[in-house]
């Protein structure tokens, strides 16, 4: 018994429990804006919620799975049609819709992935782009969706979430945050998890990770339905928000894989604050440059590739993890106690 | 005859595929980097000759002369002071590094150059043809293209396995760790493959905009269309990208002539199921380039 030292293992810090309560007083914030900010101000962050929720997926595949897609428009794309094919021709209700988009889109990811997950690293990426690619231009092919006009969501499907406009923005308010912060909260307790462990064995190293016996393309997998799932997800938000879908809006490489992208790099991958801090930096510099038109997006590129050179932990590299500071608490470390004994191999 | 045309026409852009995708494939060769603002440099290289034509009022082939030197410089510099500093066990940097410069070069373009489309201009070669039989005839531009490609493939077989920078090229691309101790100065073969890459595919970019209308935003088309025919030849083999250019020239000219709006999605379909059957390319060559 004197052999075994005297430790516990610690997840929260210090800061952890600051950043927990800060984050608790946004989370307050959050549900009660409706009552205090006007139109715009929800319309704004809706969309953050989207690309706070879609920058936590992707930060799960690329920073910590290894999966670096440059294809995730497919799943938004296809959570705006499966949504729009279920309510407009199936007449789903909203809600089941929405529910039956998931898991809809999920199925899909499956074969997908068969095919994706053939291709590693670099050839990934492409790969997936590819795909997003030819789902594009598939739906600018079938007639029922308009082609590459596009089509637009009846009317009635609007009318039977709410006969009564506020309410109805109400009502697509919260789902939006509630899948923004679902997916911070999704993204915390699996990384808290024994599967969380397992990605974060992969992240760190892939050879020592199969070696202790993870099995690595299930990690693999899961991660890539999950993110599929949340993309989806956003899709059929995002035909909500906008009333109207085209191929080309809904499959768009710029909205929603590079944006995304440059909100994970400038903010951190790697980590869960870093697609928060991205999403917050994102929607400042795109309000702040949004009239200079393409130097906007010239401005993203070079900061992000600045970035990527000069700091590859993004901002919460540099401001957060840099001083042991996590707002997060999922790592695990090791606490001896004062009066701790060198550690001996057991049973020696 | 109208399916033996357009074959034979489908084949013949399979010419100017391969010229794509041989960039592509020597950079991934020699240092295991995808570069994503691939088909954003061939779109640059075919601005670039639309500035050298417009102020010398040359022949686009003429200005060649000049894109192409400018390009080897860009990308020796590109990769000196740039993408050296991105290379490393982690894929991420490259990849995202590159991504960047994409978006950077497709909306400097569209600042420098507007939306509008563009197109090199060669009456003489355009509409001339070689009549083969009384129902065949064969663009003479096209099959240029088609000759070009070969030409230059040709040439980096000879430079890659008869010159001293070529045994560089495939030293380092095998063990770039085990070169280096033979004296291979890697971020000056490093810095050639990328200068010697955006050469080629300036070729390839003026060839295209000779051929086809362009605008700043097609760039990521080309990059998918390269990377297609590199994993439908096999990686690492530069003939392989010539077959499978002519594959995709063929499936895409054959979707097309199906129904028009189905050309580029017919290439994409190939280049999946080849994926399925085939995984390593129809013309594997696991060492090495």
């Amino acid at each position: 018994m004197s052999d075994i030292p005297s430790y516990r293992i610690e997840r929260s810090t210090g800061t952890s429990r600051l950043g927990f309560a800060i984050l608790l007083v946004a989370l307050v914030a959050l549900l009660s804006l409706p009552g205090w900010a006007g139109r715009a101000e929800m319309r704004l962050l809706i969309e953050i919620s989207y690309y706070l929720a879609l920058a936590q997926v992707w930060n799960l595949l690329a920073g910590y799975a290894g999966l670096v897609s440059v294809g995730q428009q497919a799943y938004v794309g296809l959570g705006c049609y499966v949504f729009l094919a279920a309510t407009a021709f199936l007449n789903v209700p909203p809600l089941p819709a929405l529910l039956l988009t998931g898991f809809a889109v999920t199925m899909i990811a499956v074969p997908v992935a068969f095919v994706a997950f053939r291709l590693r690293g670099a050839h990934f990426a492409i790969g997936t782009w590819v795909i997003a690619e030819v789902l594009r231009l598939i739906f600018t092919l079938i007639r029922p969706f308009g082609q590459g006009t596009g089509m637009s969501l009846p009317i009635s499907v609007v009318r039977a979430i709410s006969e009564n406009r506020t309410a109805r923005e109400l009502i697509l308010y919260y789902f939006s945050v509630g899948l923004g912060v679902g997916s911070v909260v999704l993204v915390f307790f699996w990384l808290r998890s024994r599967q969380g462990l397992a990605l974060a064995a992969v992240r760190d190293s892939e050879a020592a990770a199969g070696s202790i016996g993870i099995n690595q393309q299930r990690t693999k997998l899961a991660v890539y339905l999950i993110a599929a799932l949340i993309a989806g997800l956003v899709g059929a938000l995002v035909i909500l928000e906008k009333l109207r879908i085209t191929p080309a809006a809904a499959f768009s490489v710029t909205d929603w894989s590079a944006d995304v992208i440059f909100i994970v790099v400038i903010g951190g991958i790697g980590s869960i604050e870093g697609p928060i801090i991205g999403t917050l930096v994102f929607f400042v510099l795109r309000a702040l440059l949004a009239d200079y038109g393409a130097w906007y997006l010239i401005t993203l590129g070079t900061i992000a590739i600045v970035v990527m050179l000069k700091a590859p932990r993004g901002l919460w590299g540099l401001i957060g993890e840099g001083h042991n500071v996590h707002l997060f608490p999922v790592q695990r470390r090791v606490r001896f106690d004062a009066n701790r004994q060198p550690i001996r191999a057991l049973g020696k | 005859m109208y399916w033996i045309n357009t074959i034979i026409q489908g084949a013949l852009v399979g010419g100017l595929y391969a010229l794509f995708a041989t960039g592509l494939s020597l950079m991934f060769g020699v240092m295991r980097i995808i570069n994503i603002a691939h088909g954003d440099f061939i779109v640059m290289s075919a601005y670039l000759a639309v500035v050298v034509v417009g102020l010398l009022g040359v022949d686009p082939l003429v200005s060649l002369a000049v894109v192409v030197p400018v390009m080897f410089g860009i990308g020796y510099a590109l990769q000196r002071g740039l993408l050296n500093f991105t290379l490393g066990d982690d894929i991420l940097r490259p990849l995202l590094v590159t991504f960047g410069l994409s978006v950077v070069i497709q909306n400097g373009l569209l600042e420098l150059f507007s939306a509008d489309s563009r197109r090199l201009q060669l009456p003489w070669l355009e509409t001339a043809s070689v009549r083969i039989g009384d129902q065949l005839a064969i663009g003479l531009m096209p099959a240029t293209v088609f000759v070009v490609a070969v030409v230059v493939i040709a040439a980096l077989e000879l430079l890659l396995y008869w010159t001293d920078l070529g045994r560089a090229f495939r030293a380092t691309a095998d063990d770039s760790d085990t070169a280096r101790l033979y004296g291979v100065n890697n971020r000056y073969i490093y810095a050639m493959a990328t200068a010697i890459a955006l050469s080629v595919m300036s070729i390839a970019g003026v060839l295209f905009g000779i051929r086809t209308i362009f605008d700043p935003t097609i760039g990521p088309a080309r990059l998918l269309y390269a990377f297609e025919v590199v994993i439908i030849g096999g990686l690492g083999s530069l003939w392989g990208t010539l077959v499978g250019g002519v594959i995709l020239g063929v499936a895409q000219a054959l979707g097309a002539a199906f129904d028009p709006s189905w050309d580029t999605l017919a290439g994409h379909l190939v280049f999946l199921f080849v994926l399925l059957v085939r995984p390593h390319g129809l013309i594997p060559k696991t060492v090495g380039l």
